[in-house]
């Protein structure tokens, strides 16, 4: 039997919600390539369910027509796996921002992943507290100034993809705004793996934190700063395409001209499936503008997935006992007649 | 000792048999002594031949302090009767000591002419000096005078009756609580065979250690048979209880109970959703088992996150459900006003501990209700259910869903740490006797409008639209919305608008839940107004008081928001309303404010029940005045 399903578009997710982002905010781009690819899941509408926390990324879920929860400030994994356990049909997204998911909420950020429980995790990064007006995050660089920090912040950023690596995540990305292609095909791969997805986007708040990644998405500028991964693929960069990364006798990474002796041979080789997340954690944290910075998929791999094993044991025991009677239930144990 | 033929002695053993019909016991030693053991199994046994039972275990909140310390000692009390009961006694008739600190912390328990056991051989130096003895009070002739004393080598008698099995003298020195427990089993006629069986099932992969507790349990027993320092044993008459069948039962247990029979009846799934926390975390262990049902169990990283799994679950249509004790209800705060304002059905149990902050974990009180009514930001009401004893806890935890689906909304429930750990004789329920539990997911849409998801009904109750429905795509959360829409909407009106409706949602709670029943009189000289854990003591109180010819009433509330409808008039037709709680007055606060009615207060935070006669102590002085 087959059932046919609708067509659908990126219209078919759009809600009647007026959009109150900021102009040229960085989230409509992410909310455009998000409407874009849902329609190629093969999924019906009714089963996406979009879970967000606060902050100006968690508007989100009110401006797709599907099943969305707008929770409360960085409760939205734990939200979204209540969700995800009692329905593990549905496919759920969860949007968060970086102080959302980092700061309030890191802890459930943290076990969500640890669990492997199938969520799509989406991260806006854009290294600054925008609803509420300007306050450094928990990834704002070192001396970032903002209201909170007039002399500049004193305590070290997170690196979103080292807190999901070292949280073993099975599938940790980075994509930019407006880099409209790669985010599709980032936010794809997600969709299509089972598991928890982990998902920075690098997301420019205009207001209150501009060109923060400039060095990323400006076009003379990217193609010397960013790394584009590619599984199986040595680490090779540049608007030129002749310069890699190779890892030193220290083990650690460093920027190599192609070329005069050194050929792509000997660069680094990109393995999303590495049984270790050492490398995946290596490359999480090469910074610009020491060195250019890694988009795509740094890890890909399988593990057992939390809703699938809670709800497999709920299946095994129902095989093993039969369906839960409540008459033996009361009666378990020792019990005794009253005349 | 000699642990010999017992049919041999028993032709020359002439011991006297007398009847009474209530009796309470304790068992107190080192936390590591297996007190809390063997007290459960006293209880088992007494329950299943027919007494009515009522248990208080007492333990410190550190697994393993330090071994013979006064705060190291733990305890079990119950009573058991052949009559109804509803305490575990105010003082024992025997309490077992296994060490000094358990006698001295234990002793101003005992009855004046109780029986006094203790394990003579733990009266050292090193363990008087750890109780802060001086000297060995059981040398003290005059100090235990007004108690029978029995000093029983215990520890060398336990090591004599486990002889030839080869344990180690660690391993058989704790097998001592049976020898306890059997002696007291001789001393009140019980049957030992129960607990036989059940140490030979509990350690069937170690045949010899369930032969040395079977044992040690016998050598007890024999000793209380032959020693001539025991002249009389005691029997208790089964209890006169309904007939039917019955179990015994703790109120965590009734609630997990409680919890699976209502989504049965309800035809839903169950989420439970948790954080370990004394004395909350049975409710999980209980629930963990029971996947047969279709119960969803989820240990969440932190007690917020168990709360907002709840609310997550319940939008995805789930009879979802979390517990916890205060420190957890305090975390969960913000996640239930999310609950609140997506109007979802829920529920969250507190197990009330003494507080504030971690304070006392294993102790009881009764000090979380302003929290449960108040504890959250904005106006945000929720109805609050409370139950009366462990076995109460079944019913209403089936009430709390019952409210909560019918009224989308989250739903308070209150335990506290004596009902949660207490058991008593549950008479098992014909399932055709349960209430129903009417759930409706709406699933017709007209395709040519949205799904409205805050349309009311006439109880101004939303519909519950569950995810994955075809056709009924909507968005809900923590920001105000537009009745009717649900889109969000900060406007003046919509506030003022949406903030009277929930409220006005809530109090119609109490068209739907029954009137308050009363014991005693319906007017009088006094009313005794209570909730919660409180009502075995004051229960037996009143009753005492209407026996010995006194004008007093007693109204146990289990519905604490909204009180049922006829209170109000309730309070009007007493000259007097006195109200005891373990907390310093917040259910009287509340009854002052909503009915202008001037109660007395009696109060008490010490992590302890109420004693009977503290309750009537306190009717007799009001009725006095």
């Amino acid at each position: 039997m087959s059932v046919e399903l609708p067509v659908l578009t990126a219209k078919d997710f759009a809600s009647d919600q007026e959009l109150r982002w900021c102009p040229r905010c960085g989230d409509y781009s992410i909310l455009a390539q998000m409407k874009k690819v849902l329609p190629t899941l093969g999924i019906p509408r009714e089963k996406f369910v979009f879970v967000s926390g606060i902050g100006c990324s968690s508007r989100f879920p009110y401006y797709m027509n599907t099943y969305g929860f707008h929770g409360i400030h960085g409760r939205a994994p734990a939200i979204a796996s209540g969700v995800k356990i009692s329905r593990p049909d549905l496919q759920v997204w969860v949007i968060t921002g970086d102080g959302d998911s980092l700061s309030i909420g890191g802890n459930h950020l943290m076990h969500a992943i640890r669990r492997n429980i199938d969520l799509k995790i989406v991260l806006f990064n854009n290294q600054i507290y925008g609803l509420t007006k300007g306050q450094y995050s928990p990834t704002s660089p070192l001396g970032t100034r903002t209201k909170s920090t007039p002399f500049g912040s004193i305590d070290n950023p997170l690196f979103p993809l080292c807190v999901a690596i070292g949280s073993e995540a099975s599938f940790a990305a980075r994509a930019v705004d407006v880099d409209i292609k790669h985010l599709t095909m980032v936010l794809e791969r997600a969709a299509h793996h089972s598991g928890t997805a982990f998902v920075e986007v690098y997301q420019d708040c205009n207001v209150f934190n501009s060109g923060a990644f400039s060095y990323a998405s400006k076009k003379d500028h990217k193609d010397d700063n960013l790394i584009y991964l590619e599984h199986g693929k040595p680490l090779v960069f540049g608007k030129n395409r002749d310069k890699g990364i190779r890892v030193n006798e220290m083990s650690r990474p460093e920027i190599v001209e192609l070329g005069s002796g050194i050929s792509e041979d000997d660069l680094l080789f990109h393995d999303e499936r590495a049984a270790e997340p050492s490398l995946a954690f290596l490359l999480a944290r090469m910074r610009y503008p020491e060195f250019p910075e890694p988009v795509g998929v740094f890890r890909d791999v399988e593990r057992p997935v939390y809703d699938q094993a809670l709800n497999a044991q709920i299946e095994d025991s129902i095989e093993k006992n039969g369906e839960g009677d409540l008459e033996t239930l009361f009666h378990s144990g020792e019990t005794w007649t009253v005349e | 000792m000699p642990s010999t033929d017992v049919a041999a002695s028993e032709s020359t053993n002439r011991k006297r048999h007398e009847s009474i019909d209530t009796v309470a016991i304790r068992f107190c030693g080192d936390s590591g002594d297996g007190m809390q053991l063997a007290g459960t199994q006293f209880t088992n046994v007494s329950a299943a031949f027919g007494n009515d039972v009522s248990t208080l275990p007492d333990f410190p909140a550190e697994i393993r302090a330090p071994a013979g310390s006064l705060s190291g000692v733990s305890g079990f009390q119950l009573s058991f009767s052949s009559r109804d009961i509803y305490t575990p006694g105010d003082r024992v008739d025997t309490l077992v000591a296994m060490n000094p600190a358990a006698l001295r912390t234990n002793l101003p328990d005992l009855k004046r002419g109780g029986t006094l056991i203790v394990n003579d051989d733990a009266f050292n130096k090193s363990d008087l000096a750890k109780a802060g003895y001086d000297a060995n009070p059981l040398d003290d002739a005059e100090s235990l005078a007004a108690y029978d004393l029995h000093r029983v080598p215990m520890t060398r008698l336990t090591r004599d009756s486990v002889d030839g099995l080869g344990l180690s003298q660690r391993e058989a020195d704790r097998c001592k609580n049976f020898f306890a427990l059997g002696l007291v089993y001789w001393l009140y006629d019980r049957d030992s065979k129960p607990t036989e069986d059940w140490v030979a099932s509990k350690f069937s992969k170690n045949p010899s250690i369930a032969e040395a507790n079977i044992r040690a349990l016998k050598g007890g027993s024999n000793y209380g048979f032959s020693t001539e320092a025991f002249a009389v044993h005691y029997r208790v008459a089964p209890a006169k209880l309904p007939p039917g069948q019955y179990r015994k039962i703790t109120g965590n247990e009734a609630i997990a109970l409680g919890l699976v029979t209502a989504a049965k009846l309800a035809g839903q799934r169950l989420f439970y959703a948790g954080y370990p926390i004394t004395p909350a975390s049975d409710v999980l262990h209980e629930l963990a088992r029971l996947k047969h049902f279709g119960v969803r169990t989820f240990q969440a990283e932190d007690e917020i996150a168990a709360m907002s799994a709840a609310v997550g679950a319940a939008f995805a249509g789930e009879l979802a459900v979390t517990a916890s004790s205060g420190p957890g209800i305090c975390l969960k705060g913000e996640a239930m006003g999310l609950g609140v304002i997506t109007e979802l059905p829920m529920i969250i149990v507190d197990v009330q501990r003494g507080g504030p902050s971690t304070g006392l974990p294993t102790k009881t009180e009764q000090s979380d209700l302003l929290l449960a009514m108040f504890g959250r930001n904005g106006e945000s009401p929720v109805p609050i259910v409370a139950a009366a004893t462990p076995a109460d806890c079944f019913n209403m935890s089936q009430e709390a869903l019952r409210i909560a689906v019918e009224f989308m909304t989250p739903v308070i429930f209150l335990s506290d740490g004596y009902v949660a750990n207490g058991a008593e004789p549950w008479r098992i329920p014909d399932l055709d006797d349960l209430k129903p539990i009417k759930v409706k997911h709406p699933t017709d849409c007209d395709g040519d409008s949205d799904f409205l998801p805050y349309e009311r009904n006439e109880r101004l109750v939303r519909p519950w639209a569950v995810i994955g429905t075809p056709g009924m795509e909507h968005r809900i959360g923590g920001l105000e919305k537009a009745d009717v829409t649900g889109h969000v909407d900060y406007s003046p009106a919509n506030h003022q608008h949406m903030t009277d409706t929930r409220a006005a949602k809530v109090a119609g709670v109490a068209d739907f839940i029954p009137e308050q029943d009363v014991e005693g009189p319906e007017s009088g000289g006094l009313l005794v107004l209570s909730w919660g854990g409180t009502f075995g003591a004051v229960r037996t109180a009143v009753l005492s008081a209407i026996a010995d010819g006194h004008t007093v009433a007693h109204a146990h509330l289990r519905y604490l928001n909204p009180f049922p409808r006829n209170l109000g008039d309730m309070l009007t037709r007493y000259e007097q309303v006195l109200i005891p709680e373990l907390n310093n007055g917040q259910l009287r606060l509340l009854v002052r404010s909503q009915y202008l009615c001037d109660c007395v207060g009696l109060n008490k935070v010490q992590g302890k029940p109420f004693l009977v006669s503290e309750i009537a102590d306190k009717i007799n002085e009001l009725l006095e005045d």
